[in-house]
């Protein structure tokens, strides 16, 4: 029983502990903050939530992430572009359009044509 | 009896083969997506082949996390729908006829996503009905017009709660109890469920992981 003198045991053991300790701290999370994001895209498809109550709903969801140091999901806030085009608010509109393309570089050939069809 | 013994043997050869194959279910063939890997994809209003008329929306609205949270950037799916109302497009199977390399020109996506919803509702009996929710996913990549990967999946309301699921399971699940828990919306969960099994990645013969999750390229690992 005798392999090991007990201060390299004890050692060993340190090591073990604090590498399952650490994937315990370092376990993944999401990669995005989602709030109630899916079921206000569901409630605006349904025409069952208007435009400035799912804009109180997401501008929430996009502060609590910003508060977390969390990013917002893709859409979130292109959606949030059209709901304050649809409240005319254009300023607004081109604003998050811009913030989705630039989180988003991905998403820039469409984000520059709806920007294109506001602008006019 | 030295006849008798390598029939067994050969009978128990037999035997091994079959249950290999049990053990190994066909594995997807993703030369294609792995040679494509597209970073952005265009998720179409489903098709519905149910008799609900919610599907289509349901399903739609609940497809962003699942691809999301497996890595892709996914395209505003209240803008993408509008866009397409707005050019007189309000029918999911017209729209899913329409020519890719359009598709690209406008979104600029790398993959779109058709998904026809073959099941949607709640079939009733007097001991206990069941809500079931099956749908078809295919993803093609508008660069090149080719197939990239397409599955299917189905969930249901009596399967009592034992998926494990791993994280992106979680979250779905957070997700789903969100929604209120009427006779109506129970259609509307169960399609979360389903969305989730057709869309995570990581899962057995489904889609693999896009560019921005910490999985990309390291696929065969378990989920988290």
């Amino acid at each position: 029983m005798r392999f090991f003198p007990k201060a390299t045991r004890l050692f060993a053991l340190t090591i073990v502990a604090t590498t399952l300790l650490a994937g315990c701290v370092s376990r993944p999370q999401p990669l995005y903050y989602w709030g109630d994001y899916q079921s206000q895209v569901y409630g605006h498809f349904k025409g069952e939530k208007g435009p400035e109550e799912q804009i109180q709903a997401l501008e929430q969801v996009r502060e609590e992430a910003r508060a977390q140091g969390r990013s917002v999901p893709p859409g979130l806030q292109a959606h949030l572009a059209m709901l304050y085009g649809q409240t005319g608010r254009s300023e607004r509109l081109v604003e998050n359009l811009e913030a989705e393309k630039k989180q988003f570089p991905e998403s820039s050939t469409f984000m520059d044509f709806l920007l294109k069809k506001f602008s006019r | 009896m030295k006849q008798i013994l390598s029939i067994k043997w050969l009978a128990l050869l037999l035997a091994s083969m079959l249950l290999g194959g049990c053990a190994t279910p066909a594995k997807y063939d993703y030369s294609s997506f792995r040679e494509s890997r597209p970073a952005s994809i265009l998720v179409l209003p489903p098709l519905n082949s149910s008799p609900d008329v919610n599907a289509t929306y349901s399903m739609l609205s609940q497809t962003t996390l699942p691809l999301a949270e497996s890595g892709y950037y996914v395209f505003p799916v209240t803008l993408v729908d509008e866009t397409f109302k707005q050019n007189g497009m309000t029918m999911p199977a017209d729209i899913h006829q329409l020519p890719g390399d359009k598709l690209r020109e406008i979104f600029g996506a790398d993959a779109a996503l058709y998904i026809d919803v073959k099941q949607y509702g709640t079939t009733y009996a007097v001991v206990m009905s069941e809500t079931r929710v099956t749908a078809e996913g295919r993803l093609v990549d508008l660069r090149s017009g080719k197939k990239l990967w397409e599955g299917s999946a189905t969930a249901s309301s009596n399967e009592g709660n034992n998926n494990s699921g791993g994280l992106v399971g979680m979250l779905v699940k957070a997700v789903i109890s969100q929604i209120v828990d009427t006779l109506s919306n129970r259609g509307h969960a169960i399609a979360g469920m389903t969305s989730y099994r057709l869309l995570a990645a990581g899962r057995p013969n489904g889609i693999l992981y896009g560019p921005r999750s910490p999985l990309y390229l390291k696929e065969g690992s378990p989920t988290p």
